[in-house]
């Protein structure tokens, strides 16, 4: 009894997040649609809130890649990399990563979430020290855990609280990694990415950045921050997903250290886990190819993303601080949250509840994420929805 | 350097927002099930013991922190030079 008696608490939980008028966690997208519709409820909803930057998983291409990849290989590998052998997919995708990120190898992991726990405890361990940003994704936190490294958060985006940290660790730094964001996924911010990485001369720290949500998004070639800010060869690993704008499952690292190659002996997530399947990984070598040669996607995601936040700042919401394909509202309450992404979905619009502790500052939020595939009248039919819920929502709070 | 009393003074200062009306900090108050202090305020105590102390406090220690002497230990400890 005794060891399932911590589920009490969260039992509660779950059952007042129910009473509100149906568990927002349960809902089921019943049909999908394309990349930016379903049917939810019964009812044609836009997806608002599915990180599909770039529309990309309906995309003919990719999607007849991974037939192929089905048909010729067959459903799954079966096992890990060490133990079933390495297919040549995995490592022609390896070899095309590492050519686009302009770096010398590329280790894949088989979801985003492997990505940073693989790397971050191969790269340390006992007697190292990790900074992070404090927003940094629930991933990095359990890497960092999973390494044995000592855990030292900065303020997020504080450059000199940072500074003032690495100070304080003294000749500890060359044993330093610091870890931060291309695009944060809460609030749908940068990292200060040429301030941070100016510190390496002072200090003599490794600096690995999660390109997770810029990928495909931010920079001239979609390499994302480090390209956009011109720093790429000031990052010495950097971390992404396949599942955000290449449409697919599974993560990846690229650097030109030489070290790097040798982590698939060391990193237990990288062993202990079935390998990337056949389609998966012939999905996204399609998409990666796509992301190179079709920029057009790139540009309509960010007039959709400018749209979008002009719009929802304009009925008065409160948003995150600059511009982003993630577009978060910030709400006064989790009631408010939960009633409002409620209110959406009878309008139509699918976005993300984000309820307390998963949002920086304990806040309620409800984040959208715009797509490069979404129509300008979808786009205005989501800022509908908000402006015609943000009525009904605010005047009782009002009231 | 300060010794372990003047570490726990600064530490009462740094709780005393985080105390209840009339509740009296001793070594023994829980921060979790004294101070009601969840993941976040527990995040936000830390960064405020930081500053006060001109510190960084690794995450690590946070499973063996429950009382206040346990967090006034680690933090005296974390204040001498290494």
């Amino acid at each position: 009894m005794a060891l399932l008696r911590k589920f009490h608490q969260l039992a509660e939980a779950q059952k007042a997040l129910g009473e509100g008028g149906g568990d927002p966690f349960k809902v089921v997208v019943e049909r999908v649609i394309s990349p930016t519709e379903a049917v939810v409820n019964g009812r044609r909803t836009i997806l608002a809130g599915t990180n599909n930057y770039l529309g990309l998983t309906f995309d003919p291409q990719c999607i007849e890649a991974a037939l192929t990849a089905v048909r010729e290989q067959g459903t799954g590998t079966t096992g890990s990399r060490m133990a079933n052998g390495t297919f040549a997919g995995h490592m022609a995708l390896e070899r095309e990563l590492a050519d686009f990120f302009g770096r010398k190898s590329a280790v894949v992991f088989s979801t985003g979430y492997l990505a940073n726990l693989g790397i971050l405890s191969a790269l340390t361990g006992p007697g190292d020290v990790i900074l992070l940003d404090a927003d940094c994704h629930a991933s990095i936190y359990d890497g960092c855990r999973l390494s044995g490294a000592e855990v030292i958060r900065f303020r997020h985006n504080d450059v000199g609280d940072l500074d003032k940290r690495l100070r304080r660790l003294g000749d500890q730094t060359s044993k330093s990694l610091i870890i931060i964001e291309g695009i944060y996924s809460m609030l749908g911010d940068r990292a200060p990415v040429a301030e941070i990485s100016a510190l390496k001369r002072e200090y003599g720290f490794y600096l690995l950045l999660d390109e997770a949500h810029s990928l495909g998004v931010l920079g001239k070639r979609g390499r994302g921050l480090a390209e956009e800010a011109g720093v790429e060869q000031r990052v010495d690993f950097i971390v992404g997903t396949f599942s955000k704008s290449l449409g697919g499952t599974g993560g990846f690292c690229v650097s030109n250290h030489p070290e790097l190659e040798l982590t698939r002996y060391i990193s237990r997530p990288y062993i202990f886990t079935a390998s990337p399947s056949p389609s998966v990984v012939a999905s996204t070598r399609t998409a990666l190819k796509i992301l190179q040669e079709r920029p057009d996607l790139r540009s309509r995601l960010w007039a959709n993303a400018h749209r979008l936040y002009e719009q929802l700042q304009g009925i008065g919401l409160k948003l995150g601080p600059e511009v982003s394909p993630i577009v978060a509202a910030r709400l006064s309450s989790k009631e408010e949250a939960i009633a409002f992404w409620m209110g959406l979905l009878e309008c139509g619009v699918y976005v993300n509840l984000i309820l307390p502790p998963a949002a920086p500052n304990g806040d309620s939020m409800l984040r959208c994420s715009v797509s490069g595939a979404h129509t300008t009248k979808q786009v205005d039919q989501i800022c509908e929805a908000f402006s015609s819920v943000s009525g009904s929502v605010f005047t009782s709070r009002e009231a | 350097m300060p010794g372990y009393e003047d570490t726990l003074a600064g530490l009462y200062e740094v709780l005393k927002p985080y105390a209840g009306d009339g509740q009296v900090l001793h070594e023994e108050t829980e921060l979790v099930a004294d101070l009601g202090l969840d993941s976040m305020k527990s995040m936000q105590l830390l960064l405020e013991a930081e500053d006060r102390f001109d510190i960084s406090i690794p995450l690590n220690i946070l499973p063996e922190v429950r009382t206040v002497r346990d967090l006034a230990g680690q933090i005296h400890h974390l204040t001498i030079p290494r």
